[in-house]
């Protein structure tokens, strides 16, 4: 009894000592700041997201302790340091919506969290109704616009368009028909509606498209599906979700489809953490787009991914999502330096316009609460990693669509929550 | 006849993963009438035994067998998942027979205690903790006639538990220490990948077939006829179908239950276990893995017939076969000319959500009429 007591008594020392250290902001530094100000942080920590969401908050807490370290946020000339308080969603997302309100209530200025589509599709109402603000960072399937979120992702017009002309008019595999593959649910068939409508446009044939429901992976039938209406090679746009990816990249190797017989698969949610835990041997040779890559040769890009490595350990990789995240941090910084205060509307009025020098490369704050991005498309190396196409890279950051303009029920809409802009949705 | 092979082949192949996973569950939801849902997990810890052994191989006393590793994973992952289904059930599921309500409710505790294990514990403490109890068992077992009236047994059964522990201790330190990915707590995903000669097409008279593909339908060959000849054949499976026929008879002929319990449960748990080296060559090994299979083996097993591995084997290249029918619009080529009225709703189901669906129907209108499955028990059970 005496020794199981002492145990427990040791365990809630040791998770004490946990809540504490993820609690308090980092501030190791010895600057000295006027006073401080606490934002607040929310990803999953526990359940099928966390692996994923895990790397968002390594990634924002660094950000923070970098700006931190340069004499943290300066408003009207007073210093301030920012802590922060990470709240776990744990995949659960009701509970994001939950703990959202929450840190609204709490005062908190300003949210930087989730990941998932769904996530943010629950947390949005609670954002609207309560007026905060939340910074999302990952690449979605566009067809939504909220005056209280700020979306540092790719739109499809940034990720899925440009990649679908390259692998049409420029691929080895150009000019060949199209098989879509994804998992079932919202991004995946957004994102494929999009894709046939811009391969109509181009000229392009689809010759087959599947879905397959989430937590099964027996892929068998699709690969069927794809031998039969591929019998010569094509392109495969995947949209597959986590172990889906696994399960199908392993089995369309054992059948022969590969690059070597002509097919090549493009694939949108396939960075480069996703290629260490699926294997390069079974990607090789295939495609990926992002506005992030790791192998992007610019002091910036390299300065980052060192300064994360140093950070969290050296066999960390930073990948797209992680880089959104950090710039949504910066972001809101300079927003708030911008308008010289915390109050949320004017930070949000000053938010649109603002402009930051990425890891990807310059970045700036459109008037639709999304970013311009450069557009990268990446083959995928022996190595783990991408090589980038030099040649397909964007001239520059592209604007982004949130109503994006293949789809249907949006042609020729756009949104503007400038001064005296058109709003959530308006025909421009 | 291209077309009717191809159909056969990938149903057989669909089938037999579902038939590799259902068949422990066959054994022990079938014989036993236990309601299992850790059965899931089991494979789960095949699957990260195929893991570990993988890494051990790539060892540098151990790499010019590299290629090797995935038949001797079979039978680590049989011993390890045995020894946990052992422990399962001398610690939970003997108190429980005759109450599956809570037989369930335990068995999915167990279910996401192992999940969690596998997310929370450094891999390496697995095998420390299989080889502790192995040796723990089988010194006891050794020794057992010459001490068994010692004055100091407990003393003695201290030290073999100690001197177990140690070892266990040792060799999780051993593994850690030679194989950095084995040391810490890892909730990722971890890869399995085929040796090469297992990987890539193959051609047979013309047609290309997948080697893996191959592979697990012959592992699962190799299974079921080794499960029929131990059953019909040896003398535990002569005691084991007496004690699912008949448990008070048998006991009072001086069978012992209990052994008989604790053995069917370990084989059909080590079962599970190859499930999860077959599972690992075709996807990916998470602490989820085994949640993606409960369901489709209790559907195998309940649409065979419970207590019928003939009814659990012709159920899994059942529902293997109208998988690939449905799922991937066979139905279309096989009759291009159908009606237009026919081919829109063939064509509506001819994607793999939408299969699923079609397939879980089709089951339930089969079980309004079949309620005991393919083929019902028969006989003169007690239970029934």
């Amino acid at each position: 009894m005496g020794i199981s007591r002492r145990i427990l008594a040791g365990l809630a020392t040791a998770t004490l000592a946990v809540s504490v250290t993820s609690c308090g902001g980092g501030s190791k530094s010895t600057l000295s700041y006027d006073d401080e100000i606490t934002v607040g942080i929310l990803h999953s920590l526990s359940g099928t997201m966390a692996i994923s969401e895990k790397t968002l908050v390594d990634t924002e807490i660094m950000a923070i302790e970098e700006i931190n370290a340069a004499g943290g946020v300066v408003v009207d000339g007073k210093s301030y340091e920012i802590k922060y308080k990470v709240e776990d969603g744990a995949s659960n997302w009701p509970l994001f919506a939950e703990k959202s309100s929450q840190m609204i209530d709490a005062g908190y200025p300003v949210i930087f969290g989730g990941w998932t589509s769904a996530s943010r599709k629950a947390m949005l109402p609670v954002y609207e109704e309560k007026d905060g603000f939340l910074y999302y960072p990952i690449q979605y399937e566009g067809r939504e616009c909220s005056p209280n979120i700020m979306y540092t992702g790719a739109t499809p017009n940034q990720q899925s368009e440009p990649a679908t002309e390259f692998m049409f008019k420029s691929s080895p595999a150009a000019g060949k028909p199209f098989f879509l593959v994804g998992s079932d649910y919202v991004f995946p068939r957004t994102s494929n509606t999009i894709t046939k409508e811009q391969l109509k446009t181009l000229g392009g044939e689809v010759v087959g498209e599947d879905y397959l429901p989430l937590g099964n992976t027996e892929v068998a039938p699709i690969i069927t599906k794809i031998k039969k209406a591929l019998p010569d090679g094509g392109v495969i746009i995947n949209t597959l979700n986590g172990d889906q990816n696994v399960a199908f990249f392993k089995q369309i190797q054992d059948v022969g489809i590969t690059p070597e017989n002509g097919y090549y698969v493009m694939s949108y949610s396939i960075a480069e953490e996703e290629i260490s835990t699926i294997g390069p041997e079974f990607l090789e040779g295939h495609y990926g787009a992002w506005n992030y890559m790791m192998s992007i040769d610019t002091p910036a890009s390299k300065t980052f991914a060192e300064n994360f490595k140093e950070r969290w350990g050296s066999d960390r990789v930073v990948a797209d999502p992680q880089e959104s995240a950090y710039n949504m941090v910066y972001l809101w910084k300079k927003a708030v330096e911008k308008a010289g205060t915390f109050d949320d509307e004017a930070v949000r009025a000053a938010l649109i316009g603002v402009t930051f020098d990425a890891p990807q490369g310059p970045i700036e704050v459109m008037p639709n609460h999304h970013i311009s991005q450069t557009v990268r498309i990446g083959e995928i190396n022996a190595d783990g990693g991408f090589t980038i196409l030099d040649d397909f890279t964007s001239d520059g950051p592209v604007i982004p669509q949130t109503w994006n303009q293949f789809y249907p029920e949006d042609i020729g809409y756009g949104c503007d929550w400038s001064e005296g802009g058109g709003g959530r949705k308006y025909k421009m | 006849m291209d077309l009717f092979f191809d159909i056969i082949f990938e149903g057989i192949s669909i089938g037999s993963v579902l038939l590799i996973a259902a068949l422990g569950l066959a054994i022990v939801f079938g014989l036993m009438g236990v309601i299992n849902l850790a059965h899931g997990e089991l494979i789960m810890v095949g699957s990260y035994s195929t893991f570990v052994t993988q890494l051990l191989f790539k060892q540098p006393f151990l790499k010019p067998f590299y290629g090797s590793y995935i038949i001797v994973s079979i039978f680590i992952a049989f011993i390890f998942s045995a020894c946990v289904g052992i422990l399962l059930e001398r610690l939970i599921i003997r108190k429980l027979y005759g109450n599956p309500l809570e037989t369930l409710l335990a068995t999915w505790g167990v279910s996401l205690l192992l999940q969690q294990f596998v997310r929370g514990v450094p891999l390496a403490v697995g095998p420390g903790i299989i080889i502790t109890f192995i040796s723990g068992i089988s010194i006891k077992n050794l020794l057992k006639d010459k001490f068994l009236n010692f004055a100091y047994k407990k003393y003695i059964d201290l030290s073999i538990w100690a001197f177990s522990v140690t070892l266990g201790i040792l060799s999780t330190n051993f593994i850690a220490s030679n194989i950095s990915r084995l040391s810490r707590a890892d909730s990722r995903n971890v890869d399995v990948t085929a040796p090469k000669w297992m990987r890539g097409p193959i051609d047979i008279f013309g047609e290309t077939y997948p080697k893996t593909r191959l592979w697990i339908i012959f592992i699962t060959l190799i299974s079921v006829v080794a499960v029929l000849i131990f059953l019909n054949l040896s003398e535990w499976g002569l005691r084991i179908r007496a004690v699912t026929q008949n448990r008070s008879m048998s006991e009072c002929l001086g069978l012992s239950s209990k052994k008989v319990d604790t053995l069917t449960f370990a084989i059909g748990s080590g079962l599970a276990g190859v499930a999860g080296v077959a599972v690992s060559l075709l996807g990916s090994v998470g602490p989820n893995v085994g949640q993606n299979y409960i369901v489709p083996c209790f559907m195998v097993v309940v649409l065979g017939g419970v207590g019928n591995l003939l009814g659990t084997v012709l159920a899994s290249f059942g529902i293997g076969i109208m998988t690939d029918l449905i799922g991937a619009g066979r139905l279309m080529t096989i009759w291009p000319n159908m009606p237009e009225s026919l081919a829109n709703i063939v064509n509506f189901f001819a994607t793999t959500s939408m299969a699923r669906v079609m397939i879980f129907t089709l089951i339930i209108i089969f079980l309004q009429f079949k309620p005991s499955g393919l083929f019902p028990q028969k006989g003169r059970m007690v239970e029934s």
